[in-house]
């Protein structure tokens, strides 16, 4: 299988494949907030505009209404709700200082490798096309999944869970044209609560904490638990 | 399909929908608590019917809905450890609001959230579809995290931050599995829609593609291990089950993990049946054996360094989950059925325990093991109950658990006879850490001004009753009932 | 490629040397142009840099005591060996017989051995602007080989070679086709292109505060005809990335035969191009800000990781196993 022969269609699908990644990357190493939030937002764009690709190529009704449902989803009102968020909570001018950007990015590129590696026994010479997006959209979980660990902010915490969703979402797009309508219903229900729960959640951290930096979430360390006596002294 | 069965299933499963609608309009707590407990008995007389109905007239599968033997047992169970803990949860909570602690428009919330908790358990434990057992466990996830978090305390928020993200990124993981099989089935069913249907995928197991099925099964119980409490994937575990008001903590650990596994053992049911040709049949056996042994380990060495009590009881969950992740990974007619009876005796004892522990820190006034003291002779009623309830959970005779962990162990000597010294040393470890600190807690002196407080010990009794009759004498309905399982999980019955 | 080693294709291959340098002035001008308008200025002339060069030319060339024959040899190497580079590239068609040479790694090299004097001829006098230009420039361009390399290895692992003219032939060939690899590819040699020959986000090209000067800090010394010699060499450098990003990446209309029409086509596409470029470098000058040096390196690695992106894009998507 050679790119020039695919039909456009599916060439555009790789490239805004390609792009999604990208925009994983720009999340991962922006420091100020409101702009991984707009890469998010893109990000999530670029999903559903896959999703209509797919949808064409493919036929698939049903399709359509999830681009539709990720768009407002994880294109407007999510970004709008972190927004919203973000100025509530006064972090709109703050740079989140990371330590060494360019390992994290470094990190993130061996992420890539290994989803590619791990993604290559789904190798039939039909689907051959289909196991190219599936190392792209596991590399897109994966840096999701590095972007909550490596960042110390709640509000990137929660957008690398959100962009984990899309490379999910991405997968199921790209390699199995959609799951059936009632679980994608379902899975948008869940993301919807989830953020709003996260909503919820930022007030209350940054109430009881004082503070949305979650090296400050230590009062629970996994072995050792200060004595409930002493916190209740303290409190 | 069966109308017949078709009526209970639809109660069990979209009562408590409704219930967790009804409970987030009524504002008496009074009343909200009575609901919620009518809402229960309801539910679980339904899934007695069910379960009858399925004994007599086999499998049930309908609008996307499969109960067989596996996942009524599993039903009947939760609605029964919900509904001891709506018994002791109802006065309970009441004392909690009167101390202050939570205030009687969030009390909605909890019992809300309690209905709300039960239909998606059900929901995941019933559905034919994955998508839907995802979704379903995904919103039990989200559920749990407010009631985990219910108190507002600085730590209850953490646990919960925590838990949610912990629990967040493992679900995710689970969805690409759940993906990558739904992709795997699209390439030979006829039917691609029907690719999401545990039914469909049992009879065509044997032509799933190889690669993508194993691959999809590390994605799947890593996911849904992180639930189940597997190690490393359970740091939000003690923090979730210390953290929340006690009802919460016991249907935590004796409900929701069992869902995680059951959910695990089903995966590995169809990798068995996909890999069964192939070079390496038992790649699913094996992660299981190794992810449980590892958690097991790990546990049993955590629990002797606690120093709050629900966070040591929530090890001994990861411990036992793990033990029985082991004993399913094993496979054969013995470990699956030990492994069954073992999931019903752990979510009985320990949902007793964590309402013994709830009682105890109440008169103590503190989670602290240092600082409870003297428990059976302020009131022997809880004292007693948490020595009991121990004795069980670490394995003495003749309760239940001893019986399924001699079954594991027989198993485990018959096909890896070098880890059964692994389990063994592990359980007396375990047995020494618990009882060391049980010792002082329930004999010691008792500390000036503790007095005993009100405590509904029903829910301890009736489920400790039932752990010591499991472990005397089986009852023939219920281990033809697990035979039944048995040979649904691993292709052979045991008796 | 066979009828191409004729005395024609050697006559095209000289004519297409002389349009490089003497359309590189003009391209210079015409970015300079449009930029003075964007500012709501009149600008100096298009033929402008005609008129600079030639009174350089005609004025003395000052040589201070302290300068070692490396400075004066230097103009001449940097503006040799970037003519040698520019005298290969596909300019009006495909094959010449200097195709032969032209090898997207030695196109590297010729233009490191020129980036190479230049430094050391900014070192040479012993000042401190000169220095200080000499180890920003070195700064730059070590950060911004290894993206230009990743591009051209991306481009080489589609097209199986690293010829230029066999890359151009390839994409030709392959018609209208929508590469994941090549998008990247043309990002982050976009954003190399930008810090390679001096133009702001990186470098003003004119400032005149020695401070924020990288190329200019290095020729600070040279004047008359060694000065005149290094503008033209910039100027051809410019020109020769918007050659190559033309014609690599929108190769169409570039002449296949060695026929007058379609030379003609191939110089009026080709024209077309760089005035689209010249007018996209004029605007992006205008809009964006010079970046502090200590985010130079920020800039750089995003473009290194656009051109690695590109090349997983091409292993990950683009080939089957």
């Amino acid at each position: 299988m050679n790119l020039s022969q695919l039909p456009l269609l599916e060439q555009a699908i790789f490239v805004l494949a390609a792009l999604v990644v990208l925009t994983s990357f720009s999340q991962l190493a922006q420091t100020r907030l409101t702009a991984s939030i707009h890469s998010f937002a893109w990000q999530g764009a670029m999903v559903a505009m896959v999703t209509v690709l797919v949808a064409t190529a493919s036929g698939i009704p049903h399709l359509y209404l999830s681009a539709l449902l990720t768009l407002s989803l994880k294109s407007l009102l999510i970004p709008w709700m972190l927004h919203r968020l973000v100025r509530r909570l006064n972090m709109e001018r703050e740079v989140e200082t990371i330590s060494h950007p360019a390992l994290m990015v470094l990190a993130g590129t061996g992420l890539v490798i290994f989803s590619y590696w791990v993604a290559l026994p789904i190798e039939r010479l039909e689907l051959a096309a289909t196991r190219n997006v599936v190392a792209v959209s596991l590399s897109v979980v994966l840096l999701g999944l590095w972007m909550m660990v490596a960042r110390r902010r709640v509000v990137a915490q929660v957008l690398g869970f959100m962009s984990m969703e899309n490379g999910l979402f991405l997968a199921a797009v790209a390699s199995t044209r959609g799951m059936p309508l009632v679980v994608e219903l379902g899975v948008a229900f869940d993301v919807l609560v989830a953020a709003v729960l996260f909503g919820v959640f930022f007030f209350h951290i940054s109430e009881s904490i004082d503070s949305l930096d979650v090296d400050r979430l230590n009062r629970l360390t996994s072995l050792d638990v200060k004595d409930h006596q002493a916190r209740e002294e303290t409190s | 399909m069966t109308s017949p069965a078709f009526v209970p299933l639809a109660i069990t499963v979209f009562t408590p929908l409704l219930g967790m609608g009804l409970l987030a309009v009524v504002r008496t707590l009074s009343l909200a608590g009575w609901l919620n407990l009518g809402l229960v008995i309801i539910e679980f007389s339904a899934s007695l019917v069910l379960a009858y109905d399925v004994a007599q007239g086999g499998e049930f599968i309908a609008h996307s809905f499969h109960i067989d033997a596996f996942n009524v047992y599993l039903v009947v169970l939760t609605t029964f450890v919900g509904l001891t803990t709506a018994i002791f949860s109802r006065p309970y909570m009441v004392e909690v609001c009167e101390q202050g602690h939570i205030t009687s428009r969030r009390m909605r919330l909890y019992h809300s959230m309690f209905q709300g908790f039960q239909f998606t358990m059900l929901l995941a434990l019933t559905t034919d579809n994955l998508g839907i057992l995802w979704v379903a466990v995904e919103g039990a996830t989200l559920v749990t995290v407010l009631l985990v978090s219910l108190y507002r305390t600085p730590e209850s928020v953490e646990a919960a931050w925590k838990y949610f993200i912990l629990c967040g990124v493992g679900i995710a993981l689970a969805l690409f599995g759940t993906v990558l099989v739904y992709f795997a089935a699209q390439q030979v069913l006829s039917d691609p829609e029907q690719g999401l249907t545990w039914s469909t995928l049992y009879t065509q197991a044997a032509n799933l593609d190889l690669a993508v099925m194993r691959i999809a099964f590390v994605f799947l119980i890593v996911g849904y291990g992180t639930k189940v409490g597997l190690v490393p994937m359970h740091f939000w575990l003690p923090d979730a089950h210390s953290e929340g008001p006690t009802p919460v903590s016991a249907v935590l650990s004796g409900l929701l993990l069992n869902v995680a596994l059951y959910a695990v053992v089903r995966f590995k049911m169809l990798t068995d049946g996909a890999l069964a040709d192939s070079l390496s049949p038992n790649t699913a056996g094996y992660l299981m054996m190794a992810f449980g042994l590892v958690s097991f380990s790990v546990a049993v060495l955590s629990l002797q360094r606690q120093r709050d009590i629900k966070r040591m009881f929530s090890y001994s969950s990861i411990e036992h989950m793990g033990l029985m992740t082991f004993a399913f990974g094993i496979g054969g007619p013995l470990a699956t059925f030990a492994a069954l009876l073992h999931m019903l005796v752990h979510s009985l004892t320990k949902s007793a325990i964590f309402v013994t522990v709830g009682h105890a820190s109440h008169i103590a006034g503190t989670q602290s093991i240092e600082h409870i003291r003297g428990l059976i002779r302020t009131q022997p009623g809880v004292g007693w109950g948490l020595l009991l309830g121990v004795a069980a959970i670490a394995g003495f005779p003749p309760f239940g658990i001893f019986t399924s962990e001699f079954l594991i162990l027989s198993a485990t000597m018959q096909l890896w006879p070098w880890l059964t010294l692994l389990l063994l040393i592990g359980l007396v470890v375990a047995f020494a850490g618990l009882f060391r600190n049980l010792h002082p807690m329930v004999y010691g002196a008792i500390p000036d001004g503790q007095v005993p407080v009100k405590a509904n010990m029903f829910p301890v009794v009736v489920h400790l009753f039932l752990v010591l009759w499991l472990g005397l004498a089986i009852p023939a309905f219920l281990s033809s009932w697990l035979d039944e399982v048995t040979r649904l999980i691993s292709g052979k019955g045991l008796l | 490629m066979g009828d191409f080693v004729s005395p024609a294709g050697w006559a095209i291959a000289m004519v297409q040397a002389l349009l490089f340098m003497l359309g590189a002035p003009l391209l210079a001008g015409w970015v300079k142009r449009i930029k003075s308008r964007l500012q709501n200025r009149r600008g100096p002339g298009l033929l402008q840099p005609y008129r600079d060069l030639y009174k350089l030319f005609g004025k003395e060339a000052l040589v201070a005591h302290s300068a070692s024959p490396l400075f004066r040899a230097a103009p001449y190497i940097v503006f040799g060996s970037t003519l040698i580079a520019v005298a290969v590239i596909p300019l009006l068609a495909v094959s010449l017989p200097t195709a032969a040479v032209a090898d997207m790694i030695v196109l590297v090299g010729f233009l490191a051995l020129a980036r190479f004097f230049l430094a050391l001829a900014g070192m040479d006098v012993g000042t401190a602007f000169g220095g200080m230009g000499a180890s920003r420039e070195m700064l730059v361009s070590a950060l911004a080989e290894p993206a230009m390399l990743m591009a051209v290895f991306t481009l080489a692992m589609s097209a199986h070679s690293t010829n230029l003219s066999s890359v151009i032939q390839f994409n030709l060939d392959a018609g209208l086709v929508l590469r994941p690899s090549f998008m990247f590819a043309l990002l982050g040699l976009i954003l190399v292109a930008m810090a390679e020959t001096g133009r702001i986000p990186v470098d003003n090209p004119a400032t005149h505060l020695e401070l924020t000067m990288l190329h200019e800090a290095m020729i600070l010394e040279y004047s008359g005809r060694h000065l005149a010699l290094m503008e033209w060499a910039a100027q051809l450098k410019f020109m020769l990335y918007g050659v190559l990003i033309a014609n690599l990446f929108f190769p169409w209309g570039i002449a296949t035969q060695l026929s007058l029409p379609a030379l003609a086509l191939g110089l009026l596409s080709i024209i077309t191009k760089l005035m689209l470029l010249g007018l996209l470098v004029a605007v992006a000058e205008t809009v964006l800000a010079k970046m502090r040096l200590f985010r130079a390196p920020q800039y750089l690695n995003l473009a290194f990781l656009l051109t690695l992106l590109g090349l997983f894009s091409h292993v990950i998507l683009e080939t089957s196993a």
